[in-house]
């Protein structure tokens, strides 16, 4: 086991380097030097030559990399070009947060809602209730995150004014602004989430359902619920978790753009303002922090494959 | 899937083992029997008739401002005017047109990439497999969507660069479907044998194995294109799509939010397009991997 997270830890990190180099060399060889367009309200030519030197643009790529890349490795991601010129590392890691409670609790509230959903239209197959769950489970795939974000707004906040349309409150200031704050937006990244994990449960259970060892089960007359969960479930489980290494990407590339639905300062909506303004060490900033997540996201799903599945050994 | 073949109408088994149903009965007669392909053949019907001929269908320019402003729905404007005083449903037929547009053109872009990548890998493979397949599993760890996004942030916004930038987050998935194929068809014998009769490698990959392996990528194709119709509205939705003044269902939605305590319309029925386009397209990629598979399973007996 120490074996196989080693090597895949290295692997990661290899990743890591690789998507680090291939968004630094491309955002400096696209045609139109992004460079000069980023600099073009600073005026003339003079003063776009005297800034590239004092952002050390002048000297050559190579030269470059590995100075931004040695500065990488000590958590130092430059400087935004606009405004007080804030540190990158700055920006990025006070997103990060409001992300990652954006993301976990979509996270949840798709498991809670797509277990009971997945396990109930398994057990009772072909009924209305299993109907319902297939139903929600195609619009939900079908539904643009960001615009069942905006059809929230609509219902909870501009019409019932039960909820906080946009912003986001940090959790030191309470649970209760934290959570109505976040709830609308995760919902909204949650959903099409919930519609795969429900799928999945539902195709995965019925699979197990028919197998011999629930037909034992059943033989000797265990109770129906403790068959479900006990016996059934966790093994139903195992392809889900498979998938979810998947799903947690989409739950991430939900949140970014979810976030610029509901003016959340996050790692998406700085990567998009980022974006926007051309203000590129940001944009390299939030894409390596958003790219170190999923690939520590799905390292971690790998791990937890081996412990829900123990015949999973990765060091035979 | 084998009961495809037994319940086809009107046919004994007897004599389908001499003729098979052609691939236009068989898929007629399997529309019959599944109502949600049906639905989304006629959906996608309408929207791609609407989209070639938005221009005739459009009640209005979809440009044209007037002072007929944030109307509600009525008779004279079906879904109602935005804060300019455009007619909303001649602007999502015309986003009709976009979007179906982006969907298939950055498909059919990605799926040539994808498909030339993975076939070449899993053909050759040594050195070749392996350098192509480290960089499809590099883009496999990412979203499509956030590759996109990547991708935007380099190339700059745009009709043509948003293609470019969809059409490559798609390359890796076709990729890996095309290779996991030709692996399998590789050690088919009419493979060997046109080896034997001294066909080329060129020959051999896009005349003998491509052939056979597309059953996956076409469904493939077909679940790509509704997941760049979503990718494109998002886009379009973040700012970083088409240029501001074209008319898509991401770019109306995203102008929405300014209003939309006071003109809900503006904001339920770009969404309502997109999502039912999504849906029309799901509901035909599941048709079609059924399809397929009877296809599969008839083809091995």
């Amino acid at each position: 086991m120490t074996g196989y997270l080693l090597r895949r830890s290295v692997g990661a990190i290899l990743v890591m380097w690789a998507v680090a180099t291939l968004v630094f060399f491309m955002l400096r060889a696209v045609p139109g030097d992004p460079i000069a367009a980023m600099l073009f309200d600073v005026g003339d030519a003079d003063a776009i030559a005297a800034l590239k030197a004092k952002l050390g643009l002048d000297q050559p790529v190579y030269v470059q990399y590995v100075k931004w890349f040695l500065l990488v490795l000590q958590g130092d991601l430059g400087n935004s070009i606009y405004g007080s010129r804030i540190e990158v590392s700055r920006i990025v890691m006070e997103a990060l947060p409001r992300t990652l409670s954006l993301a976990s609790l979509a996270f949840v509230i798709a498991i809670v809602i797509a277990v009971p959903a997945g396990l109930i239209s398994a057990i009772r197959k072909h009924s209305a209730l299993d109907n319902m769950v297939t139903v929600f489970a195609f619009l939900g795939l079908a539904m643009p995150d960001f615009w069942l974000g905006i059809m929230l707004i609509i219902i909870f906040a501009a019409n019932l004014h039960w909820l906080p349309a946009i912003g986001y409150a940090p959790l030191s200031q309470g649970f209760w602004p934290w959570f109505s704050h976040l709830i609308l937006p995760a919902i909204a990244v949650g959903t099409p989430f919930a519609a795969i994990i429900a799928r999945m449960i539902r195709s995965s259970m019925l699979e197990v359902l028919n197998s011999d060892y629930i037909n034992v089960a059943n033989a000797k007359g265990l109770k129906k619920l403790r068959i479900i969960l006990v016996h059934a479930f966790p093994n139903a489980l195992i392809p889900v978790v498979t998938v979810m290494g998947i799903a947690i990407a989409l739950l991430m590339a939900g949140a970014v753009v979810v976030e610029n639905v509901f003016a959340i300062k996050g790692l998406g909506r700085v990567l998009i303002e980022g974006i926007l303004n051309r203000d590129y060490p940001v944009v390299q900033g939030a894409i390596l922090l958003v790219s170190a997540i999923f690939v520590f996201a799905n390292l971690a799903v790998d791990v937890l494959y081996t412990v829900i599945d123990p015949r999973i050994r990765y060091d035979s | 899937m084998t009961d495809f073949v037994h319940s086809t109408p009107g046919g004994d088994s007897a004599r389908e083992d001499l003729q098979r149903p052609s691939a236009l009965r068989q898929w007629m007669s399997y529309m019959r029997r599944d109502k949600k392909a049906l639905f989304g053949l006629i959906v996608l019907g309408v929207l791609i008739f609407s989209a070639v001929f938005a221009h005739w269908l459009s009640p209005y320019d979809p440009n044209a401002m007037d002072f007929s402003m944030m109307l509600k729905p009525s008779l004279q404007h079906p879904l109602g005017t935005d804060d300019l005083g455009r007619d909303l449903l001649s602007r999502l037929l015309h986003g009709t047109q976009i979007s179906l547009f982006v969907g298939i053109s950055t498909v059919i872009l990605g799926m040539a990439a994808g498909v030339t990548l993975g076939v070449v890998a899993g053909y050759f493979g040594k050195w070749v497999d392996t350098i192509i397949m480290r960089y499809v599993d590099l883009q496999w760890a990412f979203p499509n969507f956030i590759i996109a996004v990547y991708l935007v942030a380099v190339f700059g916004t745009g009709l043509a660069n948003v293609i470019i930038a969809i059409s490559l987050a798609y390359i890796d998935d076709f990729a890996r479907v095309a290779r996991g194929m030709v692996l399998t068809i590789k050690q088919e014998q009419y493979i060997a044998a046109a080896h034997t009769l001294g066909a080329s490698d060129n020959r051999v990959m896009w005349r003998h194995i491509l052939p056979n392996a597309m059953a996956p990528i076409i469904v493939q194709a077909t679940v790509s294109v509704s997941y760049a119709i979503l990718a494109e509205a998002g886009l379009s939705f973040l700012g970083l799509g088409v240029e501001s003044d074209t008319p898509t269902w991401g770019l109306i939605l995203a102008d929405s939010r300014s209003f939309i305590s006071r003109a809900w319309w503006l904001g339920v029925f770009p969404g309502l397009f997109i999502m039912i386009t999504v849906l029309s397209i799901n509901f035909l990629g599941d048709a079609l991997r059924d399809m397929l598979d009877v296809r599969e399973v008839t083809d091995a007996h």
